[in-house]
């Protein structure tokens, strides 16, 4: 219960600060976040969008984890949380997607520019959209458990390969990309000034609990829901 | 009879759906017995006899089968199954699937032993048609031959006079009565005259 | 030992026979053939009207060659494990074979079917698409062969599962296409190099995707096979 609370005050600094917080060329105090050239406010992006594409990315792992242990143990919750954790990681996915392409628009110029991490994020929508169409597409729950996890797993040890395809064919638009100043490689080194890193740092914990509060409620309402066809 | 053949299973069950079809199955045989399973139709006697030949695994419980020295034995080719639900690869004719079984078996095949088997189920060993153009009859008939070319030690029957006449169905008894010689029969049916004198019985209705 | 070799001949007769079992049965029916050639027809049909007496640039055309076999490839591939499933030799062969083995025939029945539509359709597309050249045949070849190999398996597993959910028509390119796309981007890749006259060694990094995709997909793919393959 406590965690929820923390989680709530969390996110409500997050939102108000991150939007709220002035903005300076040269910040005086630590309440003020400094202007970086050519992004100005557009930089308050990284509280939301960031999150949301990593929740998708973690709720990937996450669902693939539970589809390993599906396929070990035979336990109809493990394929519960697997499909639940998909069908969170789909939302922030979306979310992701929508937060970038109306930000692209309005400093790269364009929605959408087929950037490496554009592509990659694309390619997980997919994922996700194919995985939802194979689980509507069979009807015996022991079957549809075991496809859709063998389909999860098969997914997730191909996707890793556009981190090594994607430099190869375009140049990045994304921090982190092929001819990037701070260096290219999956992982940013972010130059942030503290007062920016301890909001984006609080807003990844905060939906990372967000994430783990909506996985549970999601589990609990799947196995209620499997509990009452089971009777009825 | 410390190296005889036994088949087992213990607390059997299996759910479709998160409903359970049958649950608690247990049975034992032994070489030269018979298993007799019974139930109406739905209880899961199909179900059952593929959970014995090991192609579906039970929600709970285990099979076991072979030889009290060979533990763990439990390969596709202690197996011979008849059903009406066993499908021929109808485009090719009865020789051929013979021919097509015992490769994907990964066995070597005997064309003239294959042939004397098919005449003993009363089928004409020479025939080029497809098993497509077979009557329902005759292709219960090739079914027979498919799961005795291998020479199975158990022997699974599910409806094994399904689709026969007079004279196929005494076929299939002097086909029961050398499989009590050779090894283990297993029988599924609703007709109770199928079988002279199981050894075990499993009625499913009371397993429900 | 004597027993382990006579078990994994036992085992590789198991898949030939698999393999060689579909292969005559499409001799017979020519279902999958059939479709596939009508497929890479009416798809090469639709790209020289598109593209009518204008060309298109090499990375274009190499990204068109590959597209014309992706949607060829899903009209026929599928066969071999929908066709088990509607006649109900699923079970059939459940009795017969372990089913990693009934996994190594069918890709082996789907990568003859995948060089053969390859070789047809290349031949088709350099001959009629007149802006096609390939300068650099060695990488063409080597990106060829490695793509149908990654292709086939990706395309066979996938077929494998579509082939026990109940509606399967448009479910095969939906779940091949995000599992085949690094492969697509990597062969198109490797074209347009070729078709640019590339030197052999500046391909190095695409044929490391290629030979690490495959593995990949084939290792996990019959790991992974028995589970979508019992019931």
């Amino acid at each position: 219960m406590a965690w929820k609370i923390f989680m709530g005050v969390l996110l409500t600094l997050v939102i108000v600060l991150g939007i709220g917080l002035p903005m300076s060329p040269h910040p005086q105090t630590w309440y003020e976040l400094p202007v970086i050239p050519g992004l100005e406010e557009k930089a308050r992006i990284i509280f939301f969008h960031v999150p949301t594409a990593w929740l998708s990315t973690l709720a990937f792992l996450t669902s693939m984890a539970y589809a390993i242990q599906y396929l070990r143990k035979r336990d109809p919750l493990d394929d519960i949380k697997s499909s639940a954790a998909a069908g969170l990681g789909f939302v922030f996915c979306v979310l992701a997607t929508l937060t970038g392409a109306v930000w692209a628009k309005f400093n790269w110029g364009s929605y959408w520019n087929w950037d490496p991490r554009e592509t990659s994020i694309f390619v997980l929508l997919l994922i996700y959209g194919a995985y939802f169409s194979l689980r509507s597409a069979v009807e015996q729950e022991e079957k549809r458990a075991a496809l859709s996890s063998v389909y999860s797993i098969i997914a997730a040890v191909t996707a890793p390969f556009f981190i090594f395809i994607m430099p190869r064919i375009m140049t990045g638009l994304h921090p982190g990309a092929k001819g990037d100043p701070n260096g290219a490689g999956p992982v940013v080194e972010f130059k942030m000034a503290p007062p920016m890193r301890v909001i984006f740092f609080a807003s990844l914990i905060g939906f990372t609990l967000l994430f783990i509060w909506m996985f549970r409620l999601r589990v609990r309402t799947a196995q209620l829901e499997q509990a009452h066809h089971a009777k009825g | 009879m410390t190296n005889a053949l036994t088949l087992s299973g213990k607390g059997l069950g299996k759910s479709f759906n998160g409903r359970a079809v049958f649950h608690d199955v247990s049975f034992s045989v032994e070489e030269h017995q018979t298993l007799l399973i019974t139930g109406h139709n739905g209880s899961g006697k199909s179900t059952l006899m593929k959970i014995i030949c090991q192609v579906l695994t039970p929600s709970a419980g285990h099979v076991q089968v072979g030889r009290a020295d060979s533990a763990g034995d439990g390969g596709r080719d202690l197996f011979g199954f008849v059903s009406p639900y066993l499908q021929m690869f109808e485009e090719f004719s009865a020789m051929e699937n013979l021919a097509v079984a015992m490769g994907i078996r990964g066995r070597q095949w005997n064309k003239r032993e294959a042939a004397a088997l098919l005449e003993r189920v009363g089928l004409d060993p020479d025939r080029d048609e497809p098993v497509r153009t077979y009557s329902s009859g005759m292709k219960q008939r090739v079914k027979y031959a498919f799961a005795l070319l291998h020479h199975p030690p158990v022997l699974l029957l599910d409806e094994p006079a399904a689709n026969l006449d007079a004279e196929g169905v005494s076929a299939v008894r002097s086909i029961m009565a050398a499989q009590r010689k050779a090894g283990i029969l297993v029988v599924a049916t609703n007709d109770p005259g199928d079988v002279d004198t199981p050894d075990v019985m499993v009625d499913l209705d009371a397993r429900r | 030992m004597p027993g382990d070799s006579t078990r994994m001949s036992s085992y590789a007769r198991s898949v030939m026979s698999v393999f060689l079992k579909d292969w005559r049965s499409e001799l017979r029916t020519r279902y999958a053939m059939n479709a596939l050639l009508m497929f890479v027809v009416t798809t090469i049909a639709i790209v020289l009207f598109s593209l009518g007496s204008e060309g298109a640039p090499s990375d274009a055309l190499s990204g068109m060659l590959w597209t014309v076999i992706f949607f060829s490839a899903m009209s026929g591939l599928s066969r071999t494990f929908v066709m088990e499933e509607e006649r109900g030799t699923t079970f059939t062969l459940q009795l017969l074979a372990p089913p990693s083995a009934v996994f190594f025939g069918k890709l082996l029945f789907n990568l003859v079917l995948v060089l053969g539509l390859n070789a047809v359709t290349i031949l088709l597309y350099l001959a009629l698409i007149t802006g096609f050249v390939i300068q650099t045949l060695s990488i063409f070849l080597v990106a060829v062969l490695l793509g149908s190999l990654g292709f086939a398996a990706a395309a066979t597993v996938i077929a494998a599962i579509i082939a026990r959910a109940n509606t399967r028509g448009t479910l095969y390119p939906v779940l091949s296409f995000p599992v085949l796309l690094p492969l697509l981007l990597t062969v198109i890749n490797a074209t347009r190099l070729a078709s640019e006259g590339a030197y052999f060694q500046e391909a190095y990094g695409e044929f490391q995707i290629l030979i690490s995709y495959i593995v990949v997909v084939v290792v996990v793919s019959s790991m992974l096979f028995e589970y979508i393959w019992k019931d």
